[in-house]
């Protein structure tokens, strides 16, 4: 039964709840935004040093789970790859395959100062920031950053995404 | 047997082949003449007073404008019986760069002759298999001698390029880009 007494109750900016009926409303946007943002998978890839703080992230102590973040053996499960570590000009076509292979939506995570601009490795071998080939989404500076400075960095991806407007459809 | 006396023994065994014997901070090294560098190795590895049964390292060096002739390969061996140990430093004209492979004695060189010529262009003759095993196949240049540019040849590599291309390509397609 609906409770006409009552008027639609404000849970959040946006999102009301009529109450009895057991219903929300809200926007499609803000319903699909929260469901991604709360389930980021990441493909599970590593490059270098960076990528060892990025499994002291997964695992217990920092516990990324709690954040609905897991790790995939795929990027065709995953939502976003976290560039973690150094990338080489040799090593450059196989992240951008990985990437290619991720399916819309997807983000970027340029971890650590190699993936952002290319640390002090101004050599031959060595690409400088991976946005040079990649359309980065959100940089964490650092050599390593720690496990903190990397879920800040997902929670700012996190923000970025809760922003989004219409990335569900083809117009935009 | 201190690395000394053995250099001493080798330098008996081999007058020819010894050019010098090399003091750097109580490590000797001993340094030799590439061409008889497989027997002076075969010795080292099969006479049991030595046995030099374990090859630690494989390397190059490039002394440009610091030493004539520019190039150097180094041996670091190791025996597991006598836990002792020697550096052999081969010498290897600019004009005439390559060696016998010592793959016939360890095979731990596979590698590390694949390496070495990866990075200096050293040809390790009789080798089974000289490809370049860090750099890209296609690569050119060695990029560990020391007239190389630091930041890589201008041109840039055909692999690096066509990500490059790729990324441009591929910018339509993604979302509010
Ligand atoms: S930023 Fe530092 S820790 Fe990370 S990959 Fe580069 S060198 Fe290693």
């Amino acid at each position: 039964m609906i409770d006409t007494s009552l008027g639609l109750i404000d849970v959040e900016e946006g999102i009301r709840i009529i109450p009895g009926a057991n219903t929300i409303i809200t926007s499609l946007d803000k319903l699909i935004n929260w469901g991604r943002l709360s389930s980021l998978w990441p493909v599970t890839f590593g490059l270098a040093c960076c990528a060892i703080e990025m499994m002291t992230t997964g695992s217990s102590h920092y516990d990324l789970d709690r954040l609905g973040i897991i790790f995939r053996g795929s990027p065709r499960q995953a939502d976003c790859i976290i560039i973690a570590g150094t990338v080489t000009k040799k090593m450059a076509p196989v992240v951008r395959k990985v990437y290619d292979q991720i399916p819309e939506p997807r983000y970027v995570i340029a971890m650590g100062s190699c993936a952002c601009t290319g640390n002090v490795y101004r050599s031959y071998s060595v690409v400088q920031g991976c946005d040079t080939f990649l359309p980065v989404d959100v940089y964490i500076p650092g050599c390593p950053p720690r496990p903190e400075a990397l879920i800040d960095g997902i929670i700012k991806l996190q923000d970025k995404m809760r922003t989004e407007r219409m990335r569900w459809s083809p117009l935009k | 047997m201190e690395p000394a006396e053995i250099a001493a023994k080798i330098k008996e065994l081999y007058p020819a082949d010894v050019v010098d014997v090399r003091d750097f901070r109580g490590q000797c090294a001993l340094v030799v003449k590439k061409d008889d560098i497989l027997e002076i190795l075969m010795r080292l590895h099969d006479d049991p007073e030595f046995n030099f049964d374990f090859l630690k390292d494989l390397c190059g060096v490039d002394y440009l404008s610091k030493r004539t002739p520019r190039f150097e390969v180094i041996y670091q061996l190791y025996s597991i019986q006598h836990k002792h140990m020697i550096r052999i430093a081969v010498q290897v004209p600019e004009k005439s760069l390559s060696l016998e492979s010592c793959t016939c004695i360890w095979n731990t060189a596979n590698w590390h002759e694949r390496e070495c010529y990866d990075m200096y262009g050293i040809v390790f003759e009789n080798h089974p298999d000289l490809r370049r095993v860090l750099m890209p196949e296609d690569w050119e240049g060695y990029p560990l001698r020391k007239d190389y540019p630091v930041e890589g040849p201008e041109e840039e590599w055909r692999g690096f390029k066509e990500v490059l291309q790729k990324h441009e390509e591929y910018k339509k397609y993604e979302w509010n880009r």
